[in-house]
């Protein structure tokens, strides 16, 4: 039976991966990247893969580390606490998480090259504003042995700098998932100028040449390769916002201790503790939900989807909290440039959105809850 | 391997027993204040079923799973617990016995007691044969607990206690109660209380019950007049009670939060509630009922994860604080949704809807009993966050 408790391996990730971050990529790191209009330390990235994170979900035939759902999430929880920026979501842990449902050759040589850090992957899925994968227009055209991709992609998150992208289309009976190189001829990609700093583009595909060994899984049944990929993807996602939350609060209550106002410590007034007291409680449940998470993709993977969605909304709902709390218990100077809180708002606000809104979320809880 | 096995066998053993044992009659959940047993010398079985039902179970030591055999109990193992809590919920069983001295005074006892009072009153609780109360706030004691003025003189052999206690659950109902009595007036606030057992048929113990806003009285006011109460009769150490009510008060914040998620104790999903009314929802109703679902379904795993952070010796700190608050809060929310489906037949007593508008009103008291939100949310910001007081 699995538990809801941290084992002694997890721990150690984590301790692990803290120690690492705080070293190799505080928010000092983010801040430096930002200021040069960085959005991916390739350096970084080897040094992850030279510790198996790049390979966390990858089976150790094919070079991985594959240590499993709740792990990637502590990896995960761990990145949000400093704002690492990295290709560990879209590469490790959703494209990852795909390419395992297919079993051919393939597969496996690309799998062992995202554990090694010698690939990365985007997930180009959304066309409209908001995340809805059934919706999807885009159009894959028959032509011979192969297809005609045409149509636009938006909020491809690492969507600029990716080697490859996992591409959602239409075909004749349904939907088709392609794994193809970013730069084929006839795909334009446009980095957008996003609020977090970090990559996302717009891609348009024109009259772009697939051939049948573009297709990832069977013609038409995508869903059976994109569904665990977005649970894992969207559990992680929740993991590292888990995080972002945690940094967040973190940071305010320091400040309720340190700053002086009245001619005491403002961590002093009960109208301010009761708020970040009831924070600090919110941060408690978030953590169940995420745990539950992990725990549910790694022993019962069918049945996760209720686990994935409770734990986004949660976390959602949680980091958006703790990013308002800690700009307004920060009063003014947490709305400055030169201060860190902003970076969380602003990130909060991007991975409230990606892979499904809280909306979206609760939507997929009720109607597993009998709404 | 082999643990897990031995649990599928503890799964299908009392699946069997279940089976065999349970009446058909006991098989509704049965969470409404009729389907209720509470047990006590004066207790009225409402049916021969729900007699039954209780004596099996406590022969098996299922009133008291957890507890040690020697006490009652089943003497289960935290994974056999959450077998028994899901093939219960399989078959909608109800609880069988539901008491203070279970959730309150046992849990105390357990840590507290000596063996030989564990002995004298944890058997009686776990076969529902006793029934206890609460004796701990007082007019002058509410928030500020440790305040309790009620006064026990050391006669030598035993305290003469005098004084008066309110908001005792049931207190006209119970058999014993377990009080905060002052012994020594000169100590500083917490340290010259003591944790005593008083039997409600003493001589000089009067209970007044209290009619709430729900309509019912659920609640009393406890009167003490020279009563003699034996100094054997003291949990804990003399004048060391706090410490015995603090223990006490996480058990019973965790009680009273298990209400709020909605699991423990065979709750059900709001949308299982809401379901018949769902098609004249607004979406905005709806929406609100969504966002209640996702924070219960969240802080039920929170308790979850908590019992299983102590099994493994990982400290939770001040959990019971924190699930206290979150329970009790989400469960006003719930009730308040709950009204608000069952529209005008919710605001009849005892209409279409039952006795809804009594359930909605009774959670009112739920983030005041056993430490308002405000103190909890104090605890957590001083213990947890260490703010300065």
């Amino acid at each position: 039976m699995s538990k809801l408790v941290l084992t002694e391996e997890e721990t150690m990730l984590a301790d692990m991966a803290r120690g690492f971050l705080d070293g190799a990529a505080p928010v000092s790191a983010f801040r430096k990247m930002r200021d040069a209009g960085e959005t991916h330390d390739a350096k970084l990235w080897k040094e992850m893969a030279d510790m198996g994170w790049a390979g966390v979900l990858v089976p150790e035939e094919a070079g991985g580390s594959d240590m499993g759902f709740a792990a990637a999430n502590v990896i995960a929880q761990e990145m949000g606490k400093t704002l690492v920026m990295s290709p560990f979501l879209s590469t490790a842990v959703i494209a990852a998480t795909a390419l395992r449902q297919v079993s051919d050759a393939r597969a496996q040589e690309a799998l062992a090259r995202i554990a090694s850090g010698d690939v990365t992957y985007a997930l180009a899925v959304d066309e409209g504003i908001k995340h809805n994968p059934d919706a999807v227009a885009m159009e894959a055209r028959a032509d011979g042995n192969g297809f005609r991709l045409t149509g636009n992609k938006t909020f491809v998150v690492d969507g600029a700098m990716a080697d490859r992208l996992l591409l959602l289309a239409r075909t004749a009976e349904g939907l088709t998932l392609f794994d193809i190189p970013a730069d084929r001829a006839g795909i334009t990609r446009t980095k957008s100028n996003m609020i977090d700093a970090r990559d996302a583009a717009k891609i348009d595909f024109a009259d772009v040449e697939a051939t049948g060994e573009d297709v990832l899984g069977q013609v038409d049944s995508a869903m059976a390769i994109l569904k665990p990929a977005l649970n894992a993807g969207q559990a992680a996602l929740a993991a590292e916002m888990a995080g972002l939350a945690a940094g967040a609060f973190g940071m305010t209550v320091g400040y309720l201790k340190e700053r002086k106002q009245f001619g005491t410590e403002i961590g002093r007034f009960q109208a301010l503790q009761h708020r970040a007291a009831h924070l600090w409680c919110e941060t408690e449940v978030t953590a169940s939900a995420i745990l539950n998470a992990g725990r549910m993709l790694d022993s019962d993977p069918e049945n996760a989807e209720l686990a994935v969605s409770l734990a986004k909304a949660k976390a959602t709902a949680t980091a958006t909290l703790a990013v308002q709390e800690g700009v307004q218990m920060h009063g003014g100077i947490g709305m400055t440039d030169a201060y860190d809180m902003g970076f969380y708002m602003k990130r909060a606000r991007v991975g409230a959105e990606w892979l499904g809104d809280y909306s979206y979320h609760a939507e997929r809880v009720a109607a597993l809850r009998g709404f | 391997m082999a643990e897990a096995s031995s649990a599928e066998g503890f799964r299908t053993e009392l699946r069997n027993w279940l089976e065999a044992n349970c009446p058909a009659e006991m098989r509704d959940g049965g969470m409404t204040e009729d389907g209720i047993c509470w047990g006590g010398k004066d207790w009225v079985f409402t049916s021969d079923a729900q007699k039954d039902w209780l004596e099996r179970c406590a022969a098996k030591g299922y009133t008291v799973p957890t507890w040690p055999v020697d006490y009652g109990g089943a003497g289960l193992t935290r994974d056999q617990e959450k077998i028994f809590h899901e093939e219960m919920g399989r078959i909608n069983a109800r609880s069988p016995l539901q008491s203070f001295g279970i959730w309150m005074l046992g849990p105390a006892l357990l840590h507290f007691g000596s063996h030989d009072q564990k002995l004298e009153y944890l058997p009686p609780i776990a076969r529902g044969e006793v029934r206890w109360c609460q004796g701990y706030s007082e007019p002058g004691a509410g928030s500020d607990l440790a305040n309790v003025q009620t006064y026990g003189e050391d006669k030598g052999d035993h305290w003469l206690v005098n004084g008066q206690k309110i908001w005792t659950s049931y207190a006209d109902k119970a058999d014993q109660i377990f009080a905060l009595v002052r012994t020594d007036r000169e100590a500083s606030k917490h340290l010259g209380i003591s944790f005593l057992l008083i039997d409600m048929e003493d001589a000089g113990v009067e209970t007044r019950p209290i009619k709430m806003i729900s309509g019912i009285s659920p609640f009393c006011e406890t009167f003490f007049t020279d009563v003699k109460v034996p100094k054997l009769r003291i949990v804990g150490t003399e004048n060391r009670g706090w410490d015995v009510a603090k223990y006490l008060l996480t058990h019973e914040r965790e009680m009273i939060s298990g209400g709020g998620a909605g699991l423990s104790g065979g709750g059900r999903a709001l949308g299982a509630v809401l379901a018949d009314t769902m098609e004249t929802l607004d979406a905005t109703l709806r929406a609100d009922a969504m966002r209640c679902e996702i924070d219960a379904l969240a802080i039920g795993l929170t308790l979850e994860r908590y019992k299983d952070q102590a099994e493994a010796g990982q400290g939770a700190g001040d959990a019971s604080a924190m699930l206290k608050y979150m329970g009790t809060e989400l469960n006003k929310q719930r009730h308040e949704l709950m009204m608000t489906a069952g529209g005008s037949a919710a605001l009849e007593w005892d209409g279409d809807v039952g006795n809804r508008a009594g359930d909605w009103l009774r959670t009112k008291a739920n983030s005041i009993e056993g430490g308002t939100s405000e103190v909890m949310l104090s605890i957590v910001s001083r213990r947890v966050l260490g703010l300065p007081a």
